[in-house]
């Protein structure tokens, strides 16, 4: 929609980006001036952060937030399969459900409520169910969407080349379909990554919930959570990264 | 009694306080996704990527115990809406931008091709189909706000799921209490979707 640049637009795109990074340096200024004038960038509060024993600690933390993470996707996607093969009222109200509760109150009815009806799991399920639960209305979701995604004229196409209905559900309609799930999948596990940090509140000994014991340990609040918060950032963005470059190949073959 | 009804006050006025805020720095950040400055263009990439990507929950722990190591005191309430408010501006810009995109490939490139200009192609033709686009992701947007705001409970405010908890240690009646705030949060959220639709049934 835009125009080719001429000289002065070129000119003025030239100003506006010396006078913002002006301002964007000045902020980062002011913030840093803020961190400095508190003595939170004194090299001997982020020293610690150059050793292996703490990120031996945090890296533990990583795992058990992975484990956490694959066990909660493997029954997710299981319970969404199931709910996206039966779409009926109950199943609709479900996804509604699940949409519209935090996980924070299943996490809590899993904490306070069960355990008083002599349902009391450890620790790693009572974060695991509630968050399978919620992610599990997220699953059926995309796989609807992926099996509705495929050209009813495929299946149409290998029924009359003579394939039994299971064949061109194998073969060919599911295929395609997964294709275009992928990214979407890929996408889910990142807020489901996100998600295992209510490990936090159920004391699971996850990535935030180290970061908590570690924070307490060395007083050294602000270093400490700056670090866990790049930690999940460089996790999640390969994923995202990931989920774009399968959108683009899958954008690629579609055509 | 009055613990529920401060906990779903507190709730609401959460919910609608970082949504106006997440509105407005999320029109912002898509601004500045969308202007043809590549320095200006990779600032609001990076606001979404850094702020999308690390959960919320240590946004709120950043911000809540953070902030006051660094010579920032704010009140409570306020630094846990903030961080709700600038976790969710990332959402909020990816929905727009996506929205204007999406119009701009196909209508706006007619427009200009009709020879409207580039002001005249965005203000008549792109932004008035984009703005009946966005609405239901938006709406989607603020369901999911209204769930994120339970996580303030956790660093203190207290909120409806925090009230919830609360009750129940002085009650004793889980499967009521609970379900009750459930509810609550399906009252709120059922809401915003009928006013989310209403909202599109004008704009069409």
């Amino acid at each position: 929609m835009f125009d080719a640049p001429g000289p002065r637009f070129r000119r003025r795109v030239f100003w506006v980006s010396a006078v913002s990074a002006v301002v964007l340096l000045g902020l980062l200024a002011l913030g840093l001036r803020q961190f400095a004038s508190n003595g939170q960038l004194d090299p001997v509060r982020w020293r610690p952060y150059l050793t292996w024993p703490v990120w031996r600690y945090l890296l533990g933390g990583l795992w058990s937030t992975v484990v956490a993470a694959c066990a909660t996707g493997v029954l997710a996607m299981a319970g969404g399969l199931l709910l996206a093969l039966r779409p009926n009222r109950f199943t609709r109200a479900y996804a509604e459900v699940m949409r519209t509760v935090p996980v924070l109150l299943l996490v809590y009815v899993m904490l306070f409520v069960l355990p008083s009806f002599g349902v009391n799991l450890p620790l790693f399920w009572k974060l695991v169910v509630p968050l399978a639960l919620s992610h599990a209305a997220s699953c059926a979701v995309i796989f609807r969407a992926g099996v509705g995604s495929v050209d009813p004229g495929q299946r149409e196409a290998g029924l009359a080349l003579g394939m039994p209905d299971g064949v061109v559900t194998r073969f060919v309609v599911l295929p395609q379909a997964v294709r275009h799930m992928t990214p979407l999948l890929v996408t889910q596990a990142v807020s489901l990554l996100k998600d295992t940090s209510l490990g936090y509140v159920v004391s699971y000994a996850e990535l935030l919930f180290n970061g908590r014991v570690l924070a307490n340990y060395n007083g050294l609040l602000v270093q400490t959570f700056i670090v866990v918060a790049l930690v999940y950032l460089v996790v999640n963005l390969a994923l995202s990264r990931l989920a774009h470059r399968l959108e683009a190949a899958r954008a690629r073959t579609a055509r | 009694m009055s613990l529920v009804l401060e906990g779903f006050l507190n709730t609401v006025a959460l919910t609608v306080l970082s949504f106006a805020v997440a509105l407005l720095v999320g029109l912002l950040v898509a601004v500045l996704r969308i202007v043809p400055v590549p320095l200006l263009r990779g600032a609001g990439a990076v606001y979404v990527e850094v702020w999308r990507n690390v959960p919320l929950l240590a946004w709120l722990v950043l911000f809540v115990f953070g902030l006051p190591e660094v010579g920032v005191t704010m009140p409570l309430f306020w630094t846990a809406c903030t961080a709700i408010a600038l976790y969710e501006a990332a959402f909020v810009a990816e929905a727009l931008r996506s929205g204007v995109r999406s119009v701009a490939s196909g209508q706006g490139e007619a427009a200009r091709a009709l020879g409207l200009s580039f002001r005249q192609s965005l203000w008549h033709v792109v932004l008035p189909q984009a703005l009946k686009r966005v609405v239901q992701p938006l709406a989607n947007i603020a369901i999911a706000l209204t769930m994120a705001t339970a996580l303030a409970g956790v660093v203190g405010v207290v909120d409806m799921t925090r009230a919830a908890q609360r009750i129940n240690l002085e009650l004793a009646q889980p499967l009521l209490v609970f379900t009750g705030v459930g509810l609550c949060y399906l009252v709120m959220a059922a809401g915003i979707g009928f006013g989310a639709r209403a909202l599109e049934r004008r704009l069409a």
